[in-house]
């Protein structure tokens, strides 16, 4: 029996079994302090929805052997300009979500694969590269954002002068747009159906390609490059497409997260949007080589349910000012580094 | 004759049941150059190890018998003991620091110092370096070997031949040195540094330096050796003293095995002599194995054994043909050319290769047995497929269809076609590799080291199986191996490559003399006539 135990928890991984552990203190601690668990949860179901893609960009780059895409920035930049374009041709609700979609896909095509073609040069560096392509990018575009030259009054500053704002409310546009599609509540519990089925279909998109000969000649040169080769497999072709692909999740990832959030967040917001993703996928089990749509799902929802119910807790226990933002930046970022340790994979 | 200097009686070793060498003994005068022969895999580098107390040996649950070094028996557990004695050894890697003078590698870690101002506060660490001495030590260990080299200049930049010059004059220059291993020094070297290296042994043996000298070099060997010991499958074969060697006999006893030939039922030749496979000018560069210029031609429904030793170039030609590695040449199938450095062109045209390095380009380890099985197929054939809107999917229940059927036919011994190949023994392994390869429906397979790391049984029926694939499917095949016996056993002709060269043909009951020199490149001079 106890050896029937041990190989289950081998399976499922002790990485989850420790974050389970802890978050199964904080809900405790929620109760204790008689917080509203109904609102936590829905903050988790919203949440974890919210970051889902983002997370999910992370499987075809680690499929096809450039680990984990440190430089999501790069896609998410995409998807940011789609939107910020969109809101210029002065669109609405569904089709300007659909145009912005249309938008970040296409510059992530061609994002991806310049940034396909640097990953290609600094093999077994990919990560690291990455990280700081995906800084320098976002750094080049706070300059297009104070330069370029829009005039949509919905993003300069309302005072004038040069330049967009930071954040742009989305109120106008397609805010809350798969949030309120389909959303039910069950005794104060909000699921937010549509949000889900969309997340559903771009999965289900994923794992079907991974069951294509495409897909699958790139998850050979992602597990074994000199394997693949001798299959006469193009790996530095399947490497570009794996990038391309996380680039364009990460701009279809983007978008969904600005519509949940409200807010289309410029200049330096998109800098560190790669980690909480990397973390997610880390959490729910992935490695460095190998990732599945269940590891996005259940890392992602591990994270999110982590962050939303530390907040709240930490505010209840360190209600003096600034304390509780600085405890949640610590746990934030703790479970990110408990996470990158994880890297080598959580079997 | 004075008393031995070094003295091994009945050394045996086994690496995890696996024996290695059965009960060695030999024994090495004061000032003689006593060469030791032997195949590949003999367990010429392994006695070496334990000469030198090499830590492999001890991880490895050490060794029986006894070393009387010296007149004393020994107990040499670490390299250290060993040089404190006065054995020195010279590797087959170079273990120099490339960024440090020759001076400087050859006093590292035994400089000379002196004092100066501030070590006589601080004590000896702070001493400086007498560079001055360490300098003409240097030259005078140089000028013993006879070589001509600033001892000042970096080791890196330096050719082959010179750094292991370096290495020797290292040895040489520790005071007590008595006894001298080199393991193949002459593998890197070009002819002249050969000589020039052989003259400097020489040298040393006048001076009173034993010297144990492994090789498979026989010319050398005759050249310089004052006896001779031949080893073979961990066993001492033959003592021979100068005299009464001959290339021939040292060859014949160095591959003379019993060979079992595999139950081969006589075969039918369809009488066709057509070529399927015509190599022109074949160059390969795949490190350790380059192959400089190979001509050869592949008789459609043969098996064609490759040998050679090692590090000679056969595994090269058909990784060369495969595309895994830079290759140039002229490479004819089925009477059209193929494109070289292209996987995916050699695959098409229905060649397969089945790897030496199985565990690093032969499998997806931590994949399933069928997805290993088809996806080669998968990818170069399109098999395995249907079009869904466009889009090639991947059929898993005609993988699995074929997986369970390749199961069954070659005999893999697993839990199911789901299982990942890494927890396959390592023929089974093997089987699924060629069954990889079959499933292309090659017309050509080449396989390389198919024995390798797996155990006799498995190799028998991994053997067995290429036999059955070439009678009853027609296929050809090109084995390469560095297992000669097992050439033998299945093939109708066998190819050896020497210096990344064809050297010649022989039939597989073809007598051990012959193989034997063509493996140590002695036959083009020996012979006239090739059979």
């Amino acid at each position: 029996m106890s050896q029937k135990i041990k190989k289950f928890l081998d399976k499922f991984g002790y990485t989850r079994i420790i974050i389970i552990l802890f978050l199964i203190m904080l809900f405790i601690a929620a109760f204790a302090l008689e917080l509203q668990t109904d609102s936590l949860i829905s903050g988790i179901l919203n949440r974890a929805g919210m970051n889902m893609i983002l997370t999910l960009a992370m499987v075809p780059s680690i499929q096809s052997g450039t680990g984990l895409n440190f430089g999501l920035s790069v896609g998410i930049l995409c998807g940011v300009l789609g939107a910020v374009l969109s809101i210029a041709m002065d669109l609405t609700g569904w089709q300007a979500f659909l145009i912005a979609n249309g938008l970040g896909i296409v510059f992530a095509i061609i994002a991806g694969y310049i940034y396909g073609l640097l990953l290609n040069r600094v093999k077994t560096q990919e990560m690291l590269i990455g990280t700081y392509a995906g800084f320098s990018v976002v750094s080049g575009m706070c300059m297009f954002w104070i330069l370029a030259p829009f005039k949509s009054p919905k993003m300069i500053w309302p005072y004038g002068g040069r330049g967009l704002r930071v954040t742009v409310s989305l109120e106008d546009t397609f805010d809350k747009i798969l949030n309120n599609f389909l959303l039910r509540e069950y005794n104060g519990i909000e699921v937010p159906w549509g949000l889900y089925a969309y997340i559903i279909l771009l999965c289900l998109a994923v794992w079907l390609f991974s069951r294509s000969k495409t897909g699958i000649a790139m998850q050979t040169a992602g597990s074994n490059p000199r394997f693949a080769e001798s299959c006469g497999i193009n790996v530095d072709g399947m490497r570009i497409i794996g990038t391309i692909l996380s680039t364009v999740l990460g701009a279809m990832g983007i978008l969904v997260y600005a519509q949940s959030y409200g807010f289309l967040q410029l200049y330096n917001a998109p800098l560190y949007m790669a980690f909480p993703a990397v973390a997610a996928i880390l959490i729910g089990g992935a490695s460095v080589h190998k990732a599945s749509i269940a590891h996005v799902i259940i890392g992602t929802f591990l994270f999110q349910a982590l962050l939303v119910v530390a907040l709240p807790v930490t505010n209840a226990v360190l209600p003096e000012g600034n304390l509780s933002e600085v405890v949640r930046i610590i746990i934030s970022n703790g479970i990110i580094v408990y996470a990158l340790t994880r890297i080598g994979g959580g079997e | 004759m004075s008393k031995p200097i070094l003295q091994l009686i009945d050394i045996s070793k086994d690496y995890y049941g696996n024996q290695v060498l059965k009960k060695v003994n030999l024994t090495v005068q004061p000032g003689e150059v006593h060469a030791i022969v032997g195949e590949n895999g003999a367990g010429k580098s392994t006695l070496m190890n334990i000469i030198f107390g090499m830590p492999v040996i001890h991880n490895t649950g050490g060794f029986s018998g006894q070393i009387i070094f010296d007149g004393e028996p020994v107990n040499i557990d670490s390299p250290k003991v060993a040089m404190e004695k006065g054995i020195g050894m010279v590797h087959q890697e170079f273990m120099l620091l490339p960024g440090f003078t020759i001076t400087e590698n050859l006093k590292l870690n035994r400089e000379i110092t002196k004092h100066n101002l501030i070590s006589k506060f601080l004590g000896d660490k702070m001493k400086s370096l007498d560079m001055e001495s360490m300098r003409k030590d240097a030259r005078k260990a140089l000028d013993t070997l006879g070589v001509d080299i600033d001892e000042m200049l970096p080791v890196e930049g330096l050719p082959v031949g010179h750094k292991q010059f370096v290495e020797i004059a290292r040895e040489i220059d520790k005071t007590n040195m008595k006894l001298l291993v080199f393991d193949e020094p002459t593998a890197v070297l070009t002819e002249i540094e050969a000589d020039l290296f052989l003259k400097a042994v020489k040298k040393l043996s006048n001076e009173g330096i034993a010297i144990l000298f492994i090789t498979h070099r026989l010319n050398e060997v005759m050249q310089v050796a004052d006896n001779i010991t031949v080893i073979r499958d961990g066993e001492v074969v033959g003592r021979l003293s100068r005299e009464e060697a001959t290339v021939e006999d040292m060859a014949r006893l160095m591959v003379g095995r019993k060979i079992d030939r595999v139950e081969k039922s006589k075969k039918v030749n369809n009488g066709s002599q057509e070529n399927i496979l015509e190599i022109r000018n074949l160059k390969v560069d795949m490190p350790g194995e380059v192959v400089k210029n190979v001509n050869l031609d592949v008789k459609k429904g043969e098996i064609l054994g490759i040998g050679g030793l090692a590090g000679h170039g056969k595994i090269g030609i058909a990784n060369g043909i495969m595309g895994l590695y830079p290759a140039s040449g002229q490479v004819v199938f089925k009477g059209s050319k193929i494109k070289l450095n292209n996987p995916n062109d050699a695959l098409s045209r229905g060649m397969a290769f089945v790897s030496e390095d199985r565990r690093g380009v032969g499998l997806l380890l931590d994949e399933s047995i069928e997805k290993n099985i088809a996806i080669t197929a998968i990818q170069v054939q399109g098999k395995f497929l249907t079009k869904i809107l466009g889009i090639n999917f991947v059929l898993n229940t005609k993988i699995r269809e074929h997986a369970n059927k390749t199961i069954k036919e070659l005999d893999i011994r697993c839990t199911g076609p789901e299982q990942p190949v890494r927890r396959l023994s390592g023929g089974n392994q093997q089987k699924v590799c060629i069954a990889r390869a079959i499933t292309l429906e090659p017309d050509l397979l080449f396989v390389s080291e198919p024995t390798r790391g797996i155990d006799v049984g498995a190799k028998k029926i991994v053997l067995d199986l290429l036999l059955k694939l070439n009678q009853e499917m027609g296929m050809t095949i090109v084995i390469t191996s560095s297992e000669l016996a097992e050439l033998r056993s299945i093939c109708d002709r066998i190819a050896i490559i020497y210096d990344g060269k064809l050297e010649g043909i022989l039939p597989p009951d073809a007598d051990d003399t012959d193989f034997g020199l063509m493996m140590a490149g002695g036959y083009s001079d020996m012979a006239k006539e090739v059979s």
